[in-house]
């Protein structure tokens, strides 16, 4: 009996540590060709933990306020020693975990496994994005700069465009009418408290319903399966698919550090509110699709406004893709067709209007 | 290799050529994750430790203007980051030193009616060369040199040396 065993039952006879683990000792994860695709989720979880540890880390040194906002993060990058690194590290892995979201969700799409009985587990994750996607936003606002500074302006201005609420939600997203240091504060609460405490509960329920129902395996191969219940191939999760898991941390750790330590995240120049905006000025890769849809539609169409029309499309299409679970069929053997479609499109029209979007001048 | 061949090696031989190149595969597993550990705890150490903040005002500073004070008064200055305090005693002359309590680090303030330098917190009292009189103060303020230039009072710190 050594002294960690000790520690250990001392815990278990407390705890029931062993019947707390016991559903994870259980718990295998499906084994065929596409399993590389579980790994995603994972990696995105991963680097939210990373990103809570270096927003903890910057919050040290950055001070929120007009005034203060843009200094302080200089003063990190050029006085604090690693400064520079924690920062880049903070942003890489922002856009880097919005990227794993984002594949994260079009692998599930498509490999079927929001159908029920895994239709909150969608509405979670698809809540998750959203959230995700705030962080962003408000995220982009915190160093004060140029760019953030009038990205923020269009941002919240487009959220005004919403019919009757747009005006009030505005107002609240900036504190006042205009971009000013009311926003600064407003947005720095958001991301490092209101976001953060809504994301953390939202993982829990979404990591515990994935615990609950287990892992969803493609349409074919789960009629496949029942049909042939010896044809069914699986892999322990304690610790075979962890130790997996853990590799791919691994390598998007290093990922990670070579692009923070080899491209540095800019600064840019302190945001000013009398100074035009810089020409080619364009919102982060993320919401590029949404922007570059918006400067396509004509500002009138038949006698809505087209910002409006943007708008009130993008709300929509976002409700849909929330529900979206609720109108597949039950039938593993007969998917709906057109949701498939659906998939197929969305992943061609963001993919494609983000790279038109960022080559466009 | 079978058990017939007459150089075969006794079963315990033949079991301890992997084990080395277990342990190796092990180290080197083992020492990744430890060089990857320190990798990411050293700047993360680093980055903890505040960066030294320039210390303002340097040797000299202007604590007030004559005229300011009343006898018999006490005004706070900024010394760099840190606060100074002059004092104007009953007889005129002017002493200058450290307002930072030598007990736990309050900020000082001269009282009128004792005469004395006073710290509220614990109620520690100095005199007005900064001797520690009574309370818990353990060490004198430290003073410094008092100069007047026009209508300017310089304060620097003393050279002992």
């Amino acid at each position: 009996m050594g002294p960690l065993s000790d520690v250990r039952n001392w815990l278990d006879q407390r705890l029931g540590w062993d019947d707390l683990i016991a559903p994870l000792r259980e718990k295998t994860v499906p084994l065929h060709k596409l399993s590389y695709w579980y790994f995603l989720g994972g990696i995105t979880l991963f680097l939210f933990v990373i990103q809570v540890l270096t927003g903890i880390l910057l919050l040290l040194y950055y001070r929120p306020g007009a005034n203060e906002a843009f200094e302080s993060v200089q003063y990190i990058m050029t006085q604090v020693r690693f400064g520079w690194l924690i920062r880049s590290i903070h942003s890489w892995s922002a856009n880097l975990m919005i990227f794993t979201a984002f594949a994260h969700m079009f692998s599930v799409l498509f490999l079927k496994a929001y159908r029920k009985p895994r239709e909150l587990t969608w509405v979670s994750g698809v809540i998750l994005l959203f959230l995700v996607m705030g962080f962003g936003f408000s995220g982009y606002l915190l160093p004060w700069n140029t760019l953030a500074f009038f990205a923020t302006k269009v941002g919240t201005e487009i959220a005004g465009q919403v019919p009757l609420i747009g005006k009030p939600m505005m107002i609240f997203l900036r504190g006042g009418e205009e971009v000013t240091g009311a926003t600064l504060s407003r947005f720095f609460g958001f991301h490092v408290a209101v976001l953060p405490g809504l994301a953390t509960l939202l993982i829990l329920l979404h990591v515990l319903l994935v615990q609950r129902l287990g892992i969803s395996v493609p349409p074919k191969l789960e009629v496949q399966w029942a049909a042939n219940p010896s044809a069914r191939r699986e892999m322990k999760f304690f610790p075979n698919f962890l130790l997996r898991e853990l590799m791919a941390w691994y390598v998007a750790l290093g990922v990670l550090g070579a692009l923070a330590a080899l491209f540095p995240w800019n600064l840019g120049v302190k945001a000013d509110p009398f100074v035009p905006a810089p020409a080619g000025i364009k919102p982060e890769w993320y919401f590029l699709f949404m922007f570059q849809t918006l400067k396509l539609i004509p500002p009138k169409v038949w006698f809505i406004d087209g910002e409006v029309l943007g708008v009130l499309a993008f709300g929509l299409v976002g409700l849909l893709w929330l529900l979206l679970p609720f109108f597949e069929s039950d039938q593993p053997s007969h998917p709906k067709r057109w949701i498939t479609g659906f998939a197929v499109f969305a992943l061609a029209y963001v993919a494609g209007m983000t790279l038109y979007g960022h080559l466009a001048k | 290799m079978t058990t017939s061949d007459p150089g075969a090696l006794n079963p315990a031989d033949r079991l301890s050529p992997p084990l080395p190149r277990r342990r190796f595969v092990e180290a080197l597993l083992g020492g990744g994750f430890l060089a990857t550990v320190v990798a990411f705890v050293y700047p993360v150490v680093q980055y903890l430790i505040p960066p030294k903040a320039a210390d303002l005002g340097g040797d000299s500073v202007v604590a007030g203007r004559v005229g300011e004070l009343k006898l018999n008064s006490g005004k706070i200055f900024r010394f760099g980051n840190r606060p100074g305090l002059l004092i104007r005693s009953s007889s005129g002359d002017y002493r200058a030193m450290s307002a930072t309590c030598t007990h736990l680090s309050c900020t000082v303030q001269y009282r009128d009616d004792l005469r004395q330098v006073w710290c509220a917190c614990h109620n520690g009292k100095y005199d007005l060369n900064g001797r520690n009189l009574s309370g818990p103060p353990p060490r004198p303020l430290e003073g410094f040199e008092v100069q007047v230039r026009g209508d300017e009072i310089f304060v620097r710190r003393r050279r002992d040396a």
